[in-house]
C-alpha cells in the first residue's frame, strides 16, 4: 500500500489525511506540537456562525484511528527523495513515503514586533488569540488586573498590510475575527463601548457581511484609521492614537483594553522544510505553488504538495478545501506513478 | 507596565560604542543656549574617565538644519560631511563623536545612503577632492555623545558624588527622559534601546538612581521641529507641541526633564517660561517649573561639579530645586558671577514661573 506523509496536524493535515486514508492510502501525520488541532484548538469560537472550534477540531480528529496515523511532538528535521520515494527524519527516525504533503500552516505574527502598539509591554494590549484564551477560560475578557473592560479598541491589521514589519499581505480572516470578538464582549459585557480601527473591510465570506451589519447594530463603532501608537496612562488604561480617516481629524481616545488583530505569518520551520525539499517560498514567506488558479496545492517538485495556510493566509472553509483538493491530486499522483 | 518588555526591546538595540579615542564635534546651537555641556562631556571623559577626546577647530557645521530646511542641497551637506570626516582622518582619529543629534542623525543618514547607494559616495568623493583636495573615509565608530555617556554610566555612577535620589523623602527622582527626533526615529537600529523606548538616556537616569516616567506624549515632538520654528507663522505649532508635552507629563509630577537634542533642551526649557507669560500656567511642583537639563548636567551634577561651572544659570527654568532635591552642595551667591567673580548681571524674573519658591 502506498504512504503519504502530512506534515503538520491542523485542520487542513487531518482532513487531507482523512480523505487520504479513505482512499486507500497508508497516511501518517506528523505534528510537531504535543497537540492535533493546530490554532484552531486554541480558539473559542469560530466566524461566522459561531460554533464552538471544538467541535470542528474533535471531528477532526476523531478521524485518527490507526490510519490516519499521527506523531505527536515529531517535527520533520530532513526530507531526502530517493527514486520517487521520501524519507522523512525527526529525531533519528525515518519514515518512508510516496508523496509528501505540506501542513504546516501558520503562525500568528509577534505583534511585539510593532512595538509602538506597546504589546508586552503595557498590561492592557493583547492579541486577538489572548482574547480567544478569555473567552474560552471566563466568557468574557479580563484586565491584567482581573476586572472586566469597559472600553475597548479592536486594532485591525496588526502585521498585515504593513510593510514596515515586512507583511504587504492581507491576512484574509483578522477583519471577520475582530468583528466576530467584538460582538462577543459586546454580548458578554453588555455596557461596554467598543472600537474597531480599520483601514478597510474585507468582508468576503458568506455571512460575514451579516456579521458586520449586527455588530452596527449592537453599537460596535468602526472608525476607519490606522494606530498610529498607544501608550500606557495611570491605572493602566491605555491612550491610542489614529487618524479618522473618513473625517480627515486625528483622533485620541484612551480605552481599558487594546486587541491587536495580528495576522498570519510564515509558520517557523516550515522554510528549512521546504528547502530541504528543492522548493522556494513565494515572495511572502510561504509555500510556492506552481498554479494558483488550476491547481493550488501542487510545488515545483513531483510528488510534494501543499494546502492550507502553508500556502498563504486561509480560512478553515479553504483550508478544509484545499485539504480536499490536495488529497485528489496526491491520489491522481500515485495512480500515474 | 511591564518592564521585562522593555528590556526584551533594549536587548534588541544595543550598538557598538568606541571606548577609546574619540573625535569629537560640537553642536553649532547649543554652545549658545547651554554653554557648559560640551565643556563637561570633555571634562567627564578626559578628567574623570581618562578618555583620550580630541577637538578639531577646523570642523564646521554639518549644515543639518539648512539641509532640513531646503536651503543646502543633498550633494552639498553629503560633502560637508565628507570633509569632516576628511579632519578626522588626518589627525589620526576614527571614531566621531557628534555632540548634536541633528548632526548624527545627518551623519547615520549620510552613511546609511552611502551603504545603499554607493554612487552617491563616489560623487561625493570628487566633489571634495574638486573643492578642498582632500580624501575621506568613513569613520569605524560613530556615537552620538549620549551614547557615550550611556556605555560609562556605571563608571560615572561609581564615582558619583550625588545619586538621583530625593534627600527630603530619600525615594528616586522621577525624571521625565525626552531623545531628539533624529536620534532614532529614522534609523531605530543606530539608537541605544531603538525609536520606541529609547534606553540611551532612560539608562543614565536608572544608573545613577532615578526613576524614568513613561508618559503618554514621551514620543511626542518637543516642539523644535524645524519646519514649526523656523518659518515664523509656524511659530504655534512650536509652543503646543510643548505644551501637549508638558500637561501629559504634569500629572506624573517630574523632578527634572532631561534630553540629548540641543533643540529640545532649549524648547522645553524657555517655551515653560513663555507658557507661563502667556496663560500663567507652570507646571512644576509649588508653582515652579520643570527643569530642563542635559545629560552632561544630570552626569556632571552626580559627579560634584558645581552647577554654575557647568552654565546651569543659563536655563530659563530655574534648576535650583532640583539642586536642593539632590542635596547638591552649590552657593546660590555665585549663580551670576563669571569665572573671576564679575558681575554677569541678573536676568529679569519672570512673572509667573517662580524661582526658588
Amino acid at each position: 500500500m502506498k504512504k503519504v506523509a502530512v506534515i503538520g496536524g491542523g485542520v487542513t493535515g487531518l482532513e487531507a489525511a482523512s480523505q487520504l486514508a479513505q482512499m486507500g492510502y497508508t497516511v501518517t501525520v506528523f505534528e510537531k506540537n504535543s497537540a492535533a488541532g493546530g490554532h484552531v484548538s486554541k480558539w473559542d469560537r469560530l466566524f461566522p456562525n459561531r460554533r464552538h472550534s471544538i467541535e470542528v477540531v474533535n471531528e477532526l480528529k476523531s478521524y485518527l484511528n490507526g490510519n490516519p496515523a499521527i506523531y505527536l511532538s515529531t517535527a520533520i528535521n530532513k526530507v531526502t527523495k530517493k527514486d520517487n520515494r521520501f524519507q522523512l527524519e525527526a529525531y533519528n527516525q525515518v519514515f518512508e513515503a510516496d508523496a509528501v504533503l505540506i501542513a504546516t500552516g501558520f503562525e500568528l505574527f509577534p505583534a511585539e514586533r510593532k512595538e509602538e502598539y506597546g504589546y508586552g509591554i503595557y498590561d492592557n494590549v493583547i492579541t486577538s488569540a489572548e482574547l480567544e484564551g478569555m473567552f474560552k477560560e471566563n466568557g468574557y475578557p479580563v484586565k491584567r488586573n482581573g476586572d472586566k473592560p469597559k472600553r475597548l479598541a479592536f486594532i485591525h491589521c496588526v502585521g498585515s498590510r504593513d510593510e514596515k514589519v515586512k507583511r504587504p499581505y492581507c491576512s484574509k480572516v483578522c477583519c471577520v475575527t475582530a468583528v466576530k470578538q467584538a460582538i462577543e464582549v459586546k454580548e458578554a459585557i453588555p455596557e461596554a463601548e467598543i472600537f474597531c480601527l480599520y483601514m478597510d473591510l474585507r468582508m468576503f465570506g458568506p455571512g460575514y457581511e451579516d456579521l458586520y451589519k449586527e455588530a452596527q447594530q449592537k453599537g460596535i463603532n468602526f472608525i476607519r484609521g490606522r494606530l498610529s501608537e498607544a501608550s500606557e496612562l495611570e491605572g493602566s488604561r491605555v491612550l491610542i492614537k489614529t487618524e479618522d480617516t473618513l473625517s480627515s481629524k486625528p483622533l485620541k481616545m484612551s480605552v481599558d483594553m487594546v486587541v491587536l488583530m495580528v495576522g498570519m505569518s510564515p509558520a517557523q520551520g516550515t522554510d528549512e522544510l521546504i528547502a530541504a525539499l528543492g522548493l522556494q517560498p513565494n515572495k511572502d514567506g510561504f509555500v510556492e505553488i506552481t498554479d494558483y488558479h488550476l491547481n493550488p496545492v501542487k510545488t515545483k517538485v513531483d510528488g510534494v504538495f501543499a494546502a492550507g495556510a502553508c500556502t498563504g493566509p486561509n480560512n478553515i472553509t479553504d483550508s478544509i478545501n484545499a485539504a480536499r483538493s490536495a488529497a485528489v491530486e496526491i491520489h491522481k499522483y500515485l495512480n500515474n506513478k | 507596565m511591564k518592564p521585562e518588555g522593555k528590556k526584551r526591546i533594549w536587548s534588541e538595540y544595543q550598538k557598538d560604542i568606541a571606548d577609546d579615542k574619540f573625535y569629537f564635534v560640537r553642536s553649532c546651537i547649543r554652545q549658545t543656549f547651554f554653554p557648559g555641556s560640551d565643556t563637561t562631556f570633555l571634562k567627564i571623559l578626559r578628567e574623570v574617565l581618562g578618555k583620550d577626546v580630541y577637538e578639531n577647530p577646523d570642523h564646521t557645521t554639518c549644515t543639518g538644519i539648512g539641509y532640513h530646511t531646503e536651503v543646502v542641497p543633498f550633494p552639498t551637506i553629503q560633502t560637508v560631511v565628507a570633509r569632516n570626516f576628511a579632519l578626522m582622518r588626518e589627525k589620526g582619529y576614527v571614531n566621531y563623536t557628534p555632540s548634536c543629534v541633528t548632526s548624527f542623525g545627518i551623519y547615520t543618514e549620510i552613511l546609511e545612503t552611502w551603504h545603499h547607494f554607493p554612487e552617491e559616495k563616489e560623487k561625493t568623493r570628487g566633489y571634495l577632492k574638486k573643492a578642498t583636495g582632500r580624501e575621506f573615509e568613513e569613520p569605524e565608530n560613530l556615537a552620538h555623545t549620549s551614547d557615550v555617556l550611556y556605555k560609562f554610566r556605571n563608571e560615572i555612577a561609581a564615582k558619583a558624588k550625588y545619586k538621583l535620589i530625593n534627600k527630603h523623602t530619600g525615594k528616586p527622582l522621577k525624571v521625565v527622559d525626552h531623545i531628539g527626533c533624529h536620534y532614532a526615529k529614522m534609523f531605530p537600529s543606530k539608537g541605544v534601546g531603538g525609536a520606541e523606548y529609547p534606553q540611551v538616556l532612560a539608562g543614565l537616569v536608572e544608573a545613577f538612581g532615578g526613576e524614568v516616567i513613561d508618559y503618554p506624549e514621551r514620543r511626542h515632538c518637543c516642539g523644535f521641529g524645524f519646519r514649526q520654528y523656523f518659518v515664523q507663522a509656524n511659530r504655534g505649532y512650536s509652543i503646543s507641541a510643548s505644551k501637549k508635552k508638558f500637561e501629559s507629563m504634569e500629572p506624573f509630577q517630574p523632578d527634572f526633564i532631561i534630553t540629548n537634542c540641543p533643540g529640545c533642551n532649549y524648547f522645553m526649557d524657555r517655551w515653560q517660561y513663555a507658557l507661563g507669560e502667556m496663560e500663567g500656567k507652570t507646571y512644576g511642583q509649588n508653582g515652579e517649573g520643570i527643569p530642563v537639563l542635559t545629560y552632561e548636567e544630570v552626569a556632571g551634577l552626580v559627579l560634584g561639579f558645581d552647577p554654575w561651572e557647568m552654565g546651569m544659570q543659563m536655563h530659563q527654568t530655574d534648576v535650583e530645586p532640583l539642586l536642593r532635591k539632590m542635596g547638591v552642595e552649590y552657593d546660590p551667591d555665585k549663580k551670576y558671577k563669571g569665572p573671576n567673580g564679575e558681575d554677569l548681571g541678573k536676568p529679569m524674573s519672570p512673572r509667573f514661573v517662580k524661582e526658588n519658591a
